[in-house]
């Protein structure tokens, strides 16, 4: 294993500077864009919710999957016409964070590598970003059910 | 359709403290955003097998089911629930059986995407 | 330089997004299309590079017959944009690879064995494109990704300069090959902060070779430090060199854009098309106009690759330094 060289006094000087100088994100605009989107974004949710347990006469636990693969075409639609990552400019979080995010991930992958072809292009790297978001959950997932089934006998 | 605007007002601000939260971290810190997101999923995992988030469903709806982290939770759910029914093996059966809806919408959209649309730059 | 080579013609092409920079009347070719018509980003950089060393060709009446080496370089794996180009050339051909440092890197090398009496005529070239270095180095373009405040916004555009012994335009008169510098910076996206130590070790170490002080040029210019990056450099250089490089110093990055206008690109430009066109382009036009006689490029470049930066590796960069001259 190579070792780790120490930071020569030089070097932790500079580190120093980059840090004092580093301009701020603009907090508080993104924390308001992102809380105001995000919850935008929900309730637009929640309508569709609404609209699926109405319609359908579903009750609403199971109506939010439908609202979610709207949710998610809503997303698909927007990056697919090039305006999801203008809004996610100022969005930030408020858009990344609900399903629209996880939709706007595969979609934008999948248009990216159209050039590659179908195979080694969109069938293999739709799951580019996406990918650690399904990986992690799934290895969660079953930690959490196999503790559960465990704790039951 | 039966409207209750209380739900709507918990949703929005449920909701969008959650994403505040994700801004607040990308901001304060040098994570990306896959980072954030891969996190919240695993704490939707956890909160899902301790049952605490779907109390929060019930309050907020789309605030709390439209947020990644309910996709950690749904995930756990669907594991425990099947596991419940049919023993270990339930765990995989059962994993994807409530979170298809999402991945399958997305892939089929992003695939339909792609064949009809081009990156645009 | 013994004989200083002369930079006869330069051509230089953008796309759009360049096209509304305050600088955009200096280049010589706008696209309309960010894909130049072609099926991908990769053959729309391909198509950059072609049409700005034409370009050169064309101001300088002269044909693939009259040049000896093509040197060029650009950001895409394996530098695929500068391959193809020399094969549709049909000219010997150097590959050279120094991140965003490319122009002066390429200019450089072809000054020198023109000054030294190997070949007569030098194409140089470089190019980047936003797009496709974008889903190279980060995101796919239309995935939803903030860009922190000191980010970088790759240049769409390309540059070509054709450097010979005889006529009439800015003569290469020191080149000074730059050093890796590392001082441990590890975010891709601060790309400023990791080259600016590059910058002004290439500087020091020019003005101690030539015996010349910041106030012997006109302008100093750095390659794509951005805003952010320029400040540091600004400050680092006093910490360490002892020098004010005061108002005559700029930088590429951050003069291509708009950034009132256009808060998206953040800190300033980036990529090799960013000091090529500004260079080739805006500078040179300059000079020809009795602007500035002397000035001093020093084009920065943080050598990482995306894998690099996965494995937690720093970044380690490097700056050459060019001094022009017009008589």
């Amino acid at each position: 294993m190579s070792q780790k060289p120490l930071p020569t006094p030089e070097q932790a000087r500079y580190q120093q500077l980059i840090k004092e100088m580093e301009p701020p994100a603009r907090y508080t605009a993104n924390a308001l864009w992102a809380f105001f989107s995000g919850g935008l974004v929900c309730v637009i949710g929640q309508f569709f919710i609404d609209l699926y347990a109405a319609i359908l006469h579903l009750p609403p636990v199971e109506a939010s999957n439908p609202a979610v693969a709207t949710m998610i075409m809503l997303g698909a639609i927007l990056t697919a016409f090039g305006v999801f990552d203008r809004l996610a400019r100022y969005a930030g979080a408020g858009l990344a964070v609900p399903v629209t995010g996880f939709a706007n991930s595969m979609v934008s992958a999948a248009l990216e590598y159209k050039q590659e072809g179908f195979i080694q292009g969109i069938g293999s790297k739709i799951f580019i970003l996406s990918g650690s978001v399904i990986t992690y959950g799934v290895v969660t997932a079953f930690f959490v059910g196999l503790i559960h089934a465990l704790l039951k006998r | 359709m039966r409207i209750i605007w209380s739900t709507y007002l918990a949703a929005f601000l449920v909701g969008g403290l959650i994403c505040l939260a994700g801004q607040v971290i990308y901001d304060r810190t040098k994570l990306t955003m896959g980072h954030i997101l891969t996190g919240m999923v695993i704490l939707g995992g956890i909160l899902g097998g301790l049952g605490l988030y779907d109390p929060l469903i019930k309050f907020a709806g789309g605030g709390a089911s439209m947020p990644i982290i309910s996709f950690g939770n749904s995930l756990a759910k669907g594991a425990i629930s099947e596991a419940g029914k049919t023993g270990p093996i339930g765990i995989l059966t059962g994993m994807f059986e409530l979170t298809s809806t999402g991945i399958t919408a997305a892939i089929i959209f992003g695939f339909l995407a792609a064949i009809v649309c081009r990156s645009k730059g | 330089m013994a004989t200083p080579p002369i930079v006869i013609a330069t051509g230089t092409t953008v796309g759009p997004f360049e096209g509304q920079s305050p600088l955009a009347k200096d280049f010589d070719l706008i696209a309309g299309d960010l894909t130049l018509g072609q099926a991908s980003f990769e053959l729309a950089e391909r198509e950059l590079m072609n049409s700005a060393c034409l370009k050169a060709m064309q101001k300088a009446k002269r044909t693939e017959k009259d040049i000896d080496l093509f040197i060029a370089g650009d950001l895409l794996n394996q530098i695929i944009t500068s391959g193809f180009n020399a094969s549709l050339l049909g000219l010997p051909f150097f590959g050279v690879y120094g991140a965003c440092s490319t122009s002066m890197a390429g200019l450089g090398l072809g000054a020198m064995l023109i000054d030294g009496g190997f070949i007569g005529t030098a194409l140089t070239a470089t190019s980047s494109h936003y797009s496709a270095a974008e889903r190279q180095y980060r995101y796919p373009t239309e995935y939803g990704n903030q860009r922190r405040p000191y980010g970088q916004w790759t240049v769409t555009g390309a540059g070509a300069a054709l450097l010979t012994t005889q006529g009439k335009g800015p003569r290469v008169t020191h080149v000074t090959v730059g050093k890796m510098t590392d001082f441990g910076v590890k975010d891709p996206l601060n790309m400023g902060a990791a080259m600016a130590p590059a910058a002004a070790d290439t500087m020091l170490r020019h003005f101690a070779d030539t015996k010349r002080m910041p106030e012997d040029y006109d302008l100093i210019v750095t390659g794509d430090l951005g805003e952010f990056g320029a400040e540091i450099l600004r400050r680092w250089i006093k910490e360490t060199g002892g020098l004010e490089l005061g108002i005559r110093y700029k930088d590429c990055g951050a003069m291509i854009y708009d950034r009132v206008k256009y808060p998206q690109v953040a800190s300033g430009g980036s990529g090799c098309g960013c000091s090529a066109v500004v260079v080739f382009g805006h500078l040179f036009r300059e000079m020809e106009r009795g602007r500035y006689r002397r000035i001093l490029v020093i084009a920065t470049g943080a050598m990482h690759s995306p894998t690099s930066v996965m494995q937690k590796q720093t970044i380690p960069c490097i700056a050459h330094a060019v001094a022009f001259e017009f008589p």
